[in-house]
């Protein structure tokens, strides 16, 4: 399924994209993005309650659905195009995945049900404040304490850090260095000894936190020492996860901007009959069909356990990168004046395709990555 | 045998029905022609094709399977390569019963080799500006003019031929489509010699050259209609995915025949891998040169096999829209240009990894010339079969529905258009 979906996939996104077209219209978007939690419970939970979005790709076994990355994708890319905001991205894409990639059976018996039915909101928190993506750059320490641990240090750059219900923490044994003796751990939300401040973000839509840890009770979550593997997997499915929320915001975009240029006009005719912006507004669908492309190929590719998926996640992930940026660039310039106005939608996706152009890693980090993988003697 | 007469035709009925015909009717003692009139009276050579003209009317998603069932036994198919596939689709969605009987067979036997005889020295992008005329003498057509860019046409038997024959007209409705016969005395070949040193088009003149009435393939007036359909099969197969005519190296003589005119026809297209960028040889002249650790150059050849494997996955995407019967949209455009990209961005890399090399060329250079061959032959890209600019055309008034350009052609008899202003 890397080139095409199926007819009830198709389906399920019709269903999808009608549903968040009444739940989050711009004037929705920008009354939320104004709070400061950036989303609100009872509405977001009424939602996906009726449309059982955080359970899609947990497992039956866990209180989810049961469906893939594929079906993953749809959602996010649908959300991309209707910038939901909720925490889903962070409790569905970045802590799901880690608790399914590292926890115990127990674990996931424990942790997962509740965050299928929407009860429970959660987040990774990975990086720190040098915001890097990897695993060298953790030095949070986790020391044992009981049958618990102690966490000290400092998490930044948290999506949705200051309102989940439980936190995904990746920390490592004091003295350890790079991939060795890091642990995932779970804390609770309210944890004592947590200091959970929102960082003031570019892109209000992408709520960030930075979270300050003074000795606060952890759970581990997996084995002890043994979270690299799972994280490096982690990090693989919330880029995949990520190139399909921005292709989605991407084609959002450059359809808006199409509609715009061919309702204006100018100099007697309208806008879009003007070669120049024809010409823009093909190459406009090429970068965003040769992204969608990419993202979709990355989630079948997941699906299906491709051993390539370190380079084929990277590879989306640059792409959506350089495709949504650009979109976003001449959707500002085909409408002209008004698209720098705040009163203008434009600019909410504007900062979105630029959030998720650095999230996880630039262009460049990710090319770098699959040059890495594919230019390795095999 | 377990003809699927009855039933809706699925894989497991289509492999079954042709590896059972290939099975008693295979033969590798016959000569080239004549097994292919036996697979033609089959349908098995062309299997998307009405029953009545050669095929099986069956969906196109099926010749895949149909392909691998020959290629199992190594079974010789039809002549598929060069024009004469877009001469065939042309034919069929266009043609008389009478083009159909003497032209559609010869086709699939290889026995007539075709050109397209569109492009002039005065009209390129701007086809339907042709002037090259054809004007009705007693029962006959007299065509006079010259066209240009024409593969082939030296070895061709036929040309599909846009000409003028209304000038009283506005341009697209003045233009008539015939077949050709490029075997007489009316019509002189002359090769044009290409930046990258090779010859492998024509320039074709013609000079009282005859076309008997029957040969019409359209109304006067409907030509343009007609030359849009070879261009969209001559651009659909742009998208990448059409496989290289490549011969088997297997022993007898039918397999020779098929080499021999496979390099044949493909002999002017040599150098088409080097014009599409040559991605496939990156990554091993990156390490070969050393230069592979260099993170520019890395970033460079990044950003290539992005642009080409998304193209790849875009041009399946679009090809299984087609297999699933949705309807056909115009993603060859899209692929055509993505692969001007696509070949500018390698040549790019080809030069980052060449370094001083790339200043030389031929026996002196890498490769034997292949890189210096790529560096000449990719701007080629972007212009053959319709340029950079007209697929952005294309793709914003077909695709996205964006209104045309007002024009100031369209609207007058074609005698009037302004024409190219020449040093006199």
């Amino acid at each position: 399924m890397r080139f095409s979906f199926t007819p009830e996939q198709e389906e399920f996104r019709v269903g999808l994209r009608r549903a968040l077209e009444a739940r989050s219209p711009t004037k929705e978007v920008r009354r939320l993005m104004a709070t400061d939690a950036g989303w609100e419970r009872e509405g977001w939970q009424k939602l996906n309650r009726e449309l059982g979005l955080t359970a899609v790709h947990i497992p039956e076994a866990y209180g989810g659905s049961g469906f893939g990355y594929g079906e993953l994708g749809i959602v996010l890319e649908e959300m991309g195009r209707g910038l939901l905001c909720a925490p889903f991205f962070s409790t569905a894409a970045l802590a799901t995945t880690a608790i399914l990639n590292a926890g115990t059976e127990e674990q996931k018996r424990a942790l997962l049900p509740s965050i299928a039915s929407g009860e429970t909101t959660a987040t990774l928190a990975f990086s720190e404040d040098d915001g890097r993506n990897d695993c060298a750059a953790v030095a949070m320490t986790a020391a044992p304490s009981g049958a618990v641990y102690r966490l000290d240090g400092t998490k930044s750059f948290v999506l949705d850090g200051h309102t989940a219900d439980l936190l995904v923490v990746l920390a490592r044994q004091p003295g350890s260095k790079g991939e060795d003796g890091l642990s995932f751990f779970t804390v609770t939300g309210d944890a004592p000894g947590l200091e959970r401040r929102r960082l003031k973000t570019m892109d209000e839509t992408r709520k960030l936190a930075r979270l300050q840890f003074n000795s606060v009770e952890a759970r581990l979550l997996g084995p002890a020492g043994g979270a690299a593997g799972p994280f490096a997997r982690t990090m693989q499915q919330a880029v995949v996860c990520l190139a399909n929320e921005m292709v989605g915001g991407a084609e959002r975009l450059r359809e808006d901007a199409l509609s715009y240029v061919k309702m204006r006009m100018q100099f007697g005719r309208a806008l879009a009959s003007f070669q120049t912006m024809k010409h823009k507004a093909a190459d406009m669908l090429v970068d965003v069909e040769l992204a969608k492309s990419a993202a979709y190929y990355a989630a079948a590719a997941l699906d299906e356990g491709d051993g390539d998926i370190k380079a084929i996640a990277s590879l989306a992930k640059a792409c959506a990168s350089e495709a949504y940026l650009q979109t976003a660039i001449h959707a500002v310039q085909m409408h002209g004046g008004i698209g720098f106005t705040w009163d203008n939608d434009t600019h909410l996706w504007f900062k979105r395709a630029k959030s998720s152009e650095i999230l996880f890693g630039d262009a460049n980090q990710h090319r770098e990555t699959m040059m890495q993988h594919w230019g390795e003697p095999s | 045998m377990s003809e699927a007469v009855m039933n809706e035709p699925t894989e497991e009925s289509v492999r079954a029905d042709v590896s059972a015909w290939l099975k008693d009717n295979w033969n590798a003692d016959l000569s080239l022609v004549e097994w292919r009139k036996k697979l033609a009276a089959s349908g098995w050579g062309a299997p998307h094709w009405p029953k009545q003209w050669y095929g099986r009317d069956l969906p196109v998603k099926f010749n895949a399977i149909v392909d691998e069932e020959f290629h199992k036994i190594g079974a010789v198919g039809v002549a598929k390569a060069g024009i004469r596939t877009l001469a065939a689709a042309t034919i069929l969605a266009h043609g008389t019963d009478l083009h159909k009987e003497k032209f559609l067979l010869r086709i699939l036997t290889g026995e007539d080799t075709w050109c397209q005889l569109f492009s002039e020295p005065g009209s390129g992008s701007d086809m339907a500006g042709a002037v090259t005329r054809a004007d009705r003498q007693g029962n006959k057509w007299i065509v006079n003019g010259q066209k240009v860019w024409t593969t082939s046409a030296h070895k061709a038997h036929w040309g599909l031929l846009l000409a003028r024959a209304n000038w009283d007209v506005p341009k697209h409705k003045g233009l008539a489509y015939f077949v050709l016969d490029m075997k007489q005395p009316g019509v002189q070949v002359h090769p044009l010699k290409q930046m990258n040193g090779h010859a492998s088009f024509n320039q074709v003149f013609f000079t009282d050259a005859i076309v008997e009435p029957e040969f019409l393939v359209s109304e006067v007036g409907d030509g343009w209609t007609v030359a849009t359909t070879t261009l969209m099969h001559e651009r659909r197969g742009a998208d990448g995915l059409r496989s290289w005519a490549t011969a088997s190296t297997a022993k007898g003589r039918i397999y020779e025949e098929e080499r021999a005119e496979i390099a044949t026809t493909m002999e002017p297209y040599k150098w088409y891998p080097q014009r599409a960028g040559r991605v496939d040889l990156v990554m091993e002249r990156a390490k070969a040169t050393g230069r592979f650790a260099d993170p520019v150059l890395r970033q460079e050849i990044a950003k290539l096999l992005i642009m080409s494997k998304a193209a790849e996955w875009t041009a399946r995407r679009a090809r299984a829209a087609q297999e699933q019967g949705r309807p056909q949209g115009p993603e060859g455009s899209l692929g055509k240009l993505v692969s001007s990209h696509v070949a500018r961005q390698a040549a790019r890399v080809h030069t980052y990894i060449t370094g001083s090399d790339a200043l030389l060329s031929g026996e002196d250079s890498p490769m034997n010339g292949v890189i210096a061959e790529i560096l000449v032959s990719v701007p080629a890209t972007s212009i053959a079969g319709g340029t950079d600019e007209i697929q952005r055309n294309i793709i914003s008034e077909r695709v996205l529905k964006m209104p045309k350009e007002p024009s100031v052609d369209t609207d007058k008899p074609f005698k009037d258009v302004p024409r190219n202003i020449t040093a006199s």
